[in-house]
């Protein structure tokens, strides 16, 4: 037999991408706030303002991008450190590294699924807002949009495994992101389009990644916004978040269950 | 293994252990809770580093371990659990991919007799069928050296003697496998030799009939004393042994053979039986106890 590893690093990655990706698939609750929840709040937020305008511009054009940068979180960071919390506690990624399997498959096998979520999760808000709200993204920022999202979402999964490693039990995953992540959703332009928050609130958000991914892509539903799409500032302040996410995981991150070491 | 020592703060986990363990040996870890037994094994495993000593598994000191080593080391660990979002044939299909050289799944599954369980979700297994789905992880892999960390904690005892068969199948196939468990039935059913450790320390090795000398261990004989007789009415190189209170009679001897005989004498002779007459040697429990008993 032919074995992944046998035929080198990219089809392990596969592989392990493949098998979380069916185990994501048969988790209720993982499907439910990762692909669901974020439809819901588009088709909520447009019917009820989505007509409203700001500075010109209707809300909806705002909540289609913006809802979409809260399906890259959902998928990339809420999803990814509740699996790795519950997946350390129970001794599953301690298995793991008692194989041959190097610990980077392991983690771009699970980055690579999180990035095919995230893409499928955000393909349906995007076709949902084209043909329900009639919300349009002007087809040469496309590029620029892709881009985003998948730099995006892989600077929510480094986050990820930084920010699981101060979670030390299962039952507070769930309630510790969500803790994090919808004040953040309510300051950078989610659920409230930015022109309609005080400009202090806007800059505290802008210390934050999620301020940029969203931004990054309202940007690509601008018709005035130039090349394919990409705000390189935002770019560049989701990198920087990368690299802090990667020097945090690197230093304390864990495949041991934290209860048993303690 | 020469000198291991593994240092917590000022707690010596483990004070500096001796241990060989030969290719193709079932090799029992036996040792109370906090004895040090998880944490020589999973320095073994390259879980954790060693405070000083030299451990060599399979040629390779663990905490250099590469791929190539685990694809000879399979482990059932304590405390794991199998992937919750697969089945049984799915997990193994995951973890095969991860080695050179895997065993046929189905053939694994098999072994482990979880045929009908094949596309059972892992977490609706029950306990027992779980941990048979560790321990076809551990051996997916082909590996030539198992670590078995108490693999039957909290088994039935159907589902223990279930385990073991997966275990005596191990030696069938020539793997050498490392047991830690804290059941001595098990050690004694399984084990080609054991260790027991206790504060950290190696108190004991040797076969499970040789154990702390367990054959060269006095044994008990015990009886009740037929109606209108009296402990005073025995022979008087039995009445020398004899301990216990009034028809309950329990002989200590390092001579079974001939104190039995002079108590079937004197029996007979007077007409007696003995219904219950038991004779035990001391069980491998009764050592292991004595050898872990905390001297404080």
């Amino acid at each position: 037999m032919t074995t992944a590893a046998k035929r080198g690093p990219v089809a392990v990655v596969l592989h392990q991408a493949h098998y979380d990706l069916r185990g994501f698939l048969r988790n209720r609750q993982a499907r439910f706030f990762t692909l669901i929840l974020p439809l819901l709040f588009l088709v909520i937020f447009s019917s009820v303002f989505g007509s409203d305008t700001v500075d010109g511009v209707q809300l909806k054009t705002f909540y289609v991008p913006g809802i979409s940068a809260m399906a890259v979180i959902a998928a990339s960071f809420i999803n990814l450190v509740i699996s790795i919390v519950v997946l350390r506690e129970e001794g599953v990624l301690k298995r793991r590294r008692a194989t041959p399997v190097p610990a980077w498959a392991l983690i771009a096998g699970r980055t690579l699924m999180a990035i095919a979520v995230s893409a499928v999760s955000v393909t349906v808000l995007l076709l949902v807002g084209r043909f329900a709200y009639h919300v349009h993204m002007p087809a040469r920022h496309i590029p620029g949009f892709a881009i985003t999202a998948v730099v995006g979402s892989i600077t929510f999964c480094v986050l990820a495994y930084a920010f699981s490693t101060g979670i030390s039990n299962e039952d507070a995953a769930q309630p510790m992101v969500q803790a994090v992540m919808l004040p953040l959703y309510f300051i950078s332009g989610i659920f409230i389009a930015p022109p309609q928050l005080p400009s202090w609130l806007q800059d505290v958000a802008r210390v934050f990644p999620v301020q940029h991914l969203a931004d990054g892509l309202h940007h690509a539903f601008n018709p005035g916004t130039t090349g394919i799409g990409i705000v390189w500032s935002d770019l560049g302040a989701l990198a920087l978040w990368a690299s802090i996410g990667v020097v945090v995981a690197l230093r304390r991150f864990s495949w041991l269950p934290k209860a048993a070491t303690g | 293994m020469r000198g291991l020592h593994k240092r917590y703060g000022q707690v010596d986990a483990v004070a500096g252990i001796d241990l060989e363990v030969e290719r193709g040996e079932i090799f029992a870890f036996l040792g109370p809770n906090g004895a040090g037994k998880t944490t020589t094994v999973e320095i073994l495993e390259g879980f954790r580093t060693r405070t000083s000593g030299e451990v060599t598994v399979l040629g390779i000191d663990p905490a250099d371990g590469d791929a190539a080593w685990r694809n000879r080391v399979g482990a059932v660990l304590q405390e794991s659990s199998a992937e919750p979002g697969l089945t049984v044939r799915e997990s193994l299909q995951l973890y095969s991919g991860y080695y050179l050289e895997p065993r046929d799944i189905d053939e694994t599954i098999a072994l482990v007799g979880l045929e009908e369980k094949a596309d059972t979700l892992a977490p609706q297994l029950s306990g027992g069928q779980r941990r048979r789905l560790e321990v076809a992880l551990a051996l997916i892999g082909d590996p030539e050296l198992i670590f078995l960390d108490e693999p039957t904690t909290g088994f039935d005892p159907a589902a223990r003697r279930a385990a073991w068969q997966v275990i005596e199948g191990l030696r069938a196939l020539g793997k050498t496998v490392f047991l830690t468990t804290h059941y001595m039935e098990e050690a004694e059913e399984l084990a080609d030799r054991i260790a027991v450790i206790a504060g950290g320390r190696i108190v004991a090795e040797g076969t499970p009939g040789t154990l702390g000398g367990r054959n060269r261990m006095a044994a008990t004989i015990c009886f009740t004393l037929p109606e209108g007789t009296r402990a005073g009415d025995l022979p008087p190189e039995l009445r020398a042994l004899a301990a216990g209170e009034g028809e309950q009679v329990t002989l200590t001897t390092e001579t079974p053979l001939v104190h039995v005989r002079a108590l079937a004498d004197w029996a007979l002779s007077h007409g007696l039986d003995l219904p219950d007459l038991d004779i035990r040697r001391p069980t491998l429990e009764d050592v292991y106890l004595e050898l872990t008993e905390d001297p404080a």
